[in-house]
């Protein structure tokens, strides 16, 4: 119920920032449209914990200020690739495990590795990563530990303060 | 004056993905050219809306970027699969994990 | 004021064309799909954060700059899975990296018939 409420919240705001609108015909058209998605969303059965994350929202908007400053260096790494004195690169598969208990959390580690430029998540095989990394220095054991720590105590329910 | 250089800016990255595009050489690099041209195409709706001061065109640039998300996704079933007409989820377990 | 947002806005949309086009460089010279993946995330993250960013500063205060959030929230959320998929896609299909320290500009042409071309029209 907590998740139908937060997709609600959710739909309902992005409506109103994509309408700019307060009258009572688009109102109306908003809590008709609202209900027609909740009814498809309920039917496709992804109003769940995973579907609908939005009671971490503080969580991953503090989150998100972290990883920002990640990709920032990480855009410089690969920039220093791309237009540097030295054109070595040195690509490699290495397979990083996430400490991650829930899907939420496993998803997030996952597309945060995508997202810095210089690593991406080529495979997900239960909690095991199969990444691709430009430079093979970037991707050593324990240089994904901090983006693990902080993803899993961002997404999994056991460690939530207050929910 | 500032955004017209950035438009000039784009122009030039989505040529240089064009070529990637045309020149490829497997499927996966053409869609990757072409998915980056489409978020660059984003950028571009977004700033030509800026640059007539009419930032209505955010509506078409968010379009545009979902529209480029689904192209996507589904060339990259239909790559994989060879036909669009079933669930994933079915023919991930036909094809076993690693396809 | 205004003026100086101004063009502290048209610089940072300056660099991220910037941004933009040394992605596009990187695709075009890096030499299989993987690594190309991760020039082209340069610029649907780096790129559009500053282009967007810059935009923010010049557009006036309300609903554009919500809009201009949304946009990058869905540029955000969207460029990582479909990079994911890219790659996956490649990886089922059996195109394998290639491994190793060597250099882009060497005599290993980009695009040449590396182990990248293995995988080409075998995803049947």
């Amino acid at each position: 119920m907590t998740y139908a409420l937060g997709l609600l919240v959710a739909l309902g705001g992005f409506w109103f920032v994509l309408s700019g609108q307060i009258s009572p015909f688009f109102g109306g058209v908003a809590v008709i449209s609202v209900i027609a998605t909740m009814w498809l969303s309920a039917r496709l059965k992804v109003i769940d914990r995973d579907g609908s994350p939005y009671h971490r929202a503080p969580q991953l908007l503090l989150y998100l200020g972290w990883l920002l400053g990640e990709i920032v260096k990480a855009n410089v790494a690969v920039i220093a690739r791309v237009v540097g004195p030295s054109h070595a690169i040195d690509p490699a598969m290495v397979e990083v495990k996430s400490s991650a208990t829930s899907n939420l959390g496993r998803a997030l580690f996952a597309n945060s590795i995508t997202l810095t430029p210089g690593t991406v998540t080529v495979d997900v095989i239960g909690a095991n990563l199969k990444v691709h990394a430009l430079v093979r220095e970037n991707a050593g054991a324990d240089s994904f530990d901090e983006m693990d720590r902080k993803s899993a105590r961002t997404a999994d329910p056991h460690r939530a303060s207050g929910s | 004056m500032l955004v017209a250089a950035g438009v000039a800016g784009l122009v030039v990255a989505m040529s240089l993905m064009i070529v990637r595009a045309m020149i490829g050489p497997s499927h996966y690099d053409r869609i990757l050219a072409a998915n980056s041209f489409g978020t660059k195409t984003v950028l571009l709706i977004a700033l030509m809306g800026f640059l007539f001061g009419r930032p209505d065109f955010l509506d078409i640039a968010l379009v545009y970027a979902l529209i480029n998300f689904v192209t996507t996704i589904a060339l990259m079933k239909f790559f994989r699969y060879r036909t669009l007409a079933r669930p994933l989820g079915a023919m991930a377990r036909e094809a076993g994990k690693d396809g | 004021m205004a003026e100086a947002l101004h063009w502290i806005g048209g610089a940072l949309i300056l660099a991220g064309a910037l941004l933009s086009i040394l992605g596009a460089v990187g695709v075009l010279r890096f030499p299989d799909v993987y690594t190309r993946i991760h020039a082209a995330s340069l610029t649907d993250t780096g790129g559009a954060t500053l282009m967007l960013l810059g935009m923010g500063l010049i557009s006036p205060l309300g609903f554009v700059m919500l809009k201009l959030l949304l946009v990058w929230g869905f540029i955000m959320l969207t460029s990582p899975a479909a990079a994911n998929a890219l790659a996956n896609a490649a990886f089922g299909a059996g195109v394998r990296p290639r491994i190793g320290t060597f250099q882009i500009m060497g005599e290993d042409k980009p695009g040449g018939s590396g182990p990248e071309r293995s995988g080409e029209g075998t995803a049947s």
